[in-house]
Order: C-alpha cells, then structure tokens, then sequence
C-alpha cells in the first residue's frame, strides 16, 4: 500500500441516479461471477451431469453382450443418460444455498442491504441471475449427456431393436429439456432455504434432507400411505418430468414439476416476508 | 443531518440502545463516543436501516434511510464488523456495490486509488489485513460521494500513517458541508479530531456537548502529595469543595487546591512535603469515569453540572 497523503476531490458530487431491479440485477451478476467457489460449483454441476450419463452408459454397453434377457429387458436408456441430474442438482441447490448465506456468513449482506435497503429487489435479482445462469448452464449438460449416452448405446439391440435413443422419440425431448429445468428450480430451492435459514450449514442440511432424504424415509411408511404422500414430495415430484411411460404413484410429468415450482415460490414468499421484517 | 428521537432497541431482555434523541449536524465532525458495548454499532444499524428500532425512530436528511431512491448518495457507512464477502476482491465488491446505483468503474478505480489499495485491489478481501480491511470499507463508504459518512471504529487497525489520514479526511468531508458521524471507544482519538460529542453508556445517552466545552468541564486538576504526614495533612485540607484520596500509605490525591495552596498549608503546620506534583487528569480518566457506572441522566448540555457532581463524587 502506498503511502496516502493526497486528499480526495470529492467535488463536484457525483448523482447517478436511484437504485433499480435491472441494477440491482447487473450487481448480483458481478457478485456470482467473481467468486471462485461460485465457478467451482457451477463446474462441477455441469461435470456431474455429464459424467453420470456416460459412465453408466458406457458400463451398460461394455456388459451388454453378457448381461441377462431380463437385465436388458429393464434397461432404461432415457433414465440412465438422466442420472446425472441427481448428483448435479446437489452442486446447483448448494450454490443456491451459498448465494445468500454467504453474504450472512461473511457480513456481505450489510453491505448489500445498506446499498439496496428495501431488500426484495436482491432476493428477485439473485433468483433472476441465478435461475437464468442455471439453464444456460443445465441446458447444454442435459443435451450433451443425452446425445453422448446414447451414442455410446448405439449399435446394442435388444429384441432386434437399437437400444439407443433417438430425441424425437416420444417423451425424450421433455424428459432432457425437463431435466434442466428440474435443476433450475433446484437450485432456486435452494436458494429459497438459504434465504429463509441464513446459515450454510443449515441450508444445505435442510436442502438434503428434503430432497434426498425425505423421499428413502418414506418407506417406513405402510405402502398405502406412502404411495399416497411420495409423489408430492419435492424431489419426486419434480422428477416425473425426466420420466418415460406413467409409472404408478408418479404425478404426471409437468403436473409434478409444476408442484416442485409451487414449493420453489413458497420458499422464495416465505424468505421474502422474512427478509423484509427481520433485522441484519 | 441524522435526527433520532427516543430511538430503542431490545433484543429480547436486552435493551442495547435506550430512548436516545439526539441530531448530527453537517459541517462539522461528530464523534460518538462510548466503551465497547455501549450501543454505538447498533446505533448506527438502526440509522442504516439494517435493524429495525424497537421504539422511537431515526431519519437521516429528512428521510427514513430505507426511503431514499438512492441511499448511498445519502449515506456512505462503514461499520465495525466487517461487510465483505471474503472470497471476492476489493475491486469487484466495490463495483458490485458501485452498480446497485449505476456508479461508473471510474469511479471505483477513483476510491482505490484514494484509500491506497492499488496494489492489493485484484486481491481476496479475506487475506487483507485489518488495516487494509478498513480501508476498503472506507472506500465503499465513500462510494456514493454521500452527504453523510458515518464511520465505526474508523482508525481501528490502521497504522499512525492511516489514522492520520482518517483525521484529515474526516475534517476534509466535514468541511465540504458534509454529515461526519464517527464512533470511537477512545476519548483521545475523538478530542483529536471531533468538533462535537454524542457520548453514551448502556445504550443511553450522557452527554451531548462540544469538544472543548467536554474538555473544560471534566479534565481536572489533581495535586499529588507524598508526606510521611499525609493523613494529618488530609484531614488539614479537608473541606466542602476539598477532596483528599489516600492512594496509598503516605500518597495522596488532592482535588480543589492548587500546589501553592497545599505547600502554603503544609509549611504553616510543619508538614513534611516529599512530593508536591500539580497533575491534569487526562480525558480517557474523565470519559471512563463518565461511562463506569449506569449513569441515569438525560443528557443536554445544561444538565452537566450534574455530571461534574458525579465526576467528583
């Protein structure tokens, strides 16, 4: 540092004018791009998806030759090429959680609330730029994971058929374009529970658990009623959009990604609400 | 011009400010002084709209700080604890900040310049030091060109190099016409570069008076006496406007005489002097004595004949 003896020229003053959501919003950009941690978990959402096609789809093509009649008769190349989306949603839900609670954990949000003080326009900025960063990203991973799944598919048959996929096959276009929007709204969830619980610790925990562990727990549950309650858990729900064929107990494809949407915007209203009234 | 009335704020049992009123003119520098704990940051919280007030309210050139279409041309602020993301760069946070306000990078470039952060700029705030640290939050402070700086703790930190700096800068922006509102638990930093105290104690307030009037009134002349006769001469002196401490066997502290006085006195009787030392009790005496114990006084400049009693007493 050098030595500061000058004295600043502060005159004339300098007014450029109020606050707006589309500045806020340019500030939100540069506050996600310039984080390193940020650019990491972006990566490695993108790598998951992608890599969590094409291993299993290359295991599949190795072991097809050997593999049973009724092994190859449950094979689902659709599903299998989508499998990536479980791992990656963690990436993007925990970057959700990160984008606000690490300005509670750093002291940042002082910053950003003296600047913005009536608040709500940083929660919809962050879940604009955030969503918007998210399916730019998704998109092309859930593209390349298809198409590379299946190229490695292809040229094994079952039945006489191919067993790789074509996009215009019914329902696989919706189930891959899906698969991205599934991983936009989750990481909006995301940043929903870090909003609401401003702790990363805690967020990422209550992301887990609703996602990941809620749905497995279920099981304890007589069958009936877990039949009845598992397709409206967030997880599941949202996933029937990455689903060929209607399984039983699964929402229809855009009903249960529309409900995981619902959830979305009740944890965006409920940190809100909450982020107007509390203190910093 | 910051305007808090009856302003209060609880945390539960906890009451951290306690119905202040008080005003912050521009045009000169006011410091706000009180020991750690005392309310100061939460003050400033509740100005900047970060806290909600429990009671009462503070406005800032008129206005709600949260009411402002573009606060930071109102208000530039740092405070105590830091307000930074430590993974980003001191660049990037002030530009972030910068485009909330649609503040030009030349701007930004401008600040760094001015706080002396050129060559640590492309750095992560969270390997700064805490000198550095605060020099970036002078420059977000800044940012704005505001017409009130409010600065917690500024020289916190900072090196003589810096904290000469802050002081010039302070009476720079107060100068210009500016609001200058700074907090400092140290009384020899605000003599130095305060033109008005706010001085408060568990979250209320003492005092609101002028430097130099706080300075008259409580720095006191204290006489130090060593006689092997110190208690004879104690109870010789002793009088209605005449204290006589015994700091320790033979040692004694007299308030209300002059050195002239008591040697005058002393000679008469054929008391022993061995010391005879005319002492100014510093300011940092005055202010801790000031804030020590729950002082219950609604401060105004005319009620400070009541503190001078509980000074003395």
């Amino acid at each position: 540092m050098s030595a500061v003896t000058a004295l600043p020229t502060l005159r004339p003053r300098i007014h450029t004018g109020r606050v707006s959501q589309l500045r806020v919003a340019e500030s939100e950009w540069t506050k996600l791009r310039t984080l390193r941690s940020t650019r990491y978990t972006l990566l490695a959402g993108v790598g998951l998806t992608i890599a969590f096609a094409v291993i299993p789809a290359f295991v599949n093509a190795s072991r097809w030759s050997t593999m049973s009649a009724i092994d190859k008769a449950g094979f689902r190349p659709l599903e299998t090429s989508l499998i990536g989306v479980s791992f990656a949603q963690l990436a993007f839900g925990v970057l959700g959680v990160l984008i606000i609670s690490g300005e509670y954990s750093t002291g940042m949000i002082r910053s950003t609330f003296a600047a913005v003080p009536k608040r709500l326009p940083v929660l919809w900025a962050k879940s604009g730029v955030f969503g918007l960063v998210t399916l730019v990203l998704a998109l092309p991973s859930t593209l390349i994971a298809f198409f590379a799944a299946q190229a490695i598919l292809t040229g094994h048959s079952f039945n006489g058929h191919d067993i790789a996929l074509s996009f215009s096959d019914p329902g696989v276009a919706r189930a891959v374009l899906g698969g991205a929007l599934y991983l936009t709204i989750s990481g909006l969830f995301g940043l929903g529970l870090g909003a609401i619980l401003r702790n990363t610790a805690a967020g990422i925990s209550a992301f887990a658990a609703i996602l990941f562990v809620l749905p497995p727990l279920m099981n304890v549950l007589p069958s009936s009623w877990n039949d009845a309650i598992s397709p409206y858990l967030p997880s599941n729900a949202g996933s029937a959009i990455m689903q060929t064929g209607s399984p039983a107990h699964t929402l229809a494809p855009w009903t249960g990604l529309g409900l995981f949407a619902a959830y979305t915007a009740v944890a965006l209203a409920i940190a809100a609400i909450q982020l107007r009234r509390r203190d910093v | 011009m910051i305007e808090a009335h009856n302003l209060t704020k609880r945390y539960g049992e906890q009451t951290a400010v306690n119905d202040l009123t008080f005003t912050v003119k521009p045009g000169i520098v006011t410091g706000f002084l009180g020991p750690n704990g005392s309310g100061k940051s939460t003050t400033m919280r509740l100005i900047l709209g970060l806290d909600a007030p429990s009671q009462g309210e503070v406005k800032v050139n008129g206005k709600r700080y949260a009411e402002f279409p573009a606060p930071l041309h109102e208000v530039g602020a740092l405070l105590e604890a830091r307000s930074v993301h430590t993974g980003r760069s001191a660049y990037n946070h002030l530009l972030a900040l910068a485009q909330t306000h649609g503040i030009p990078r030349s701007r930004v470039d401008e600040l760094i310049e001015l706080v002396g952060l050129e060559s640590v700029a492309k750095k992560r705030a969270g390997q700064f030091s805490l000198g550095m640290g605060q020099r970036l939050g002078i420059a977000s402070a800044l940012l704005g060109d505001p017409e009130v700086v409010m600065l917690d703790e500024p020289v916190n930190g900072l090196d003589p190099d810096g904290i000469r700096w802050i002081r010039d800068l302070m009476k720079t922006l107060a100068g210009e016409g500016r609001t200058v509102f700074l907090s400092s638990h140290l009384m020899s930093e605000m003599a130095l570069t305060a033109d008005h105290l706010i001085v408060i104690g568990r979250g209320r307030l003492i005092a609101d008076v002028s430097v130099d009037e706080f300075i008259r009134r409580h720095s006191k002349l204290v006489v130090v006496v060593r006689s092997p006769q110190a208690t004879e001469l104690a109870e010789l002196v002793a009088g209605p406007d005449v204290t006589a401490d015994a700091v320790e066997p033979g040692l004694l502290e007299i308030q209300g005489l002059t050195a002239e006085q008591i040697g005058t006195e002393a000679a008469a009787h054929d008391i022993v002097l061995h010391e005879l030392s005319p002492r100014q009790a510093s300011l940092e005496e005055a202010f801790m004595e000031l804030t020590r114990d729950e002082v219950e006084f609604h401060a105004n400049a005319s009620i400070s004949n009541e503190l001078e009693g509980a000074i003395a007493a």
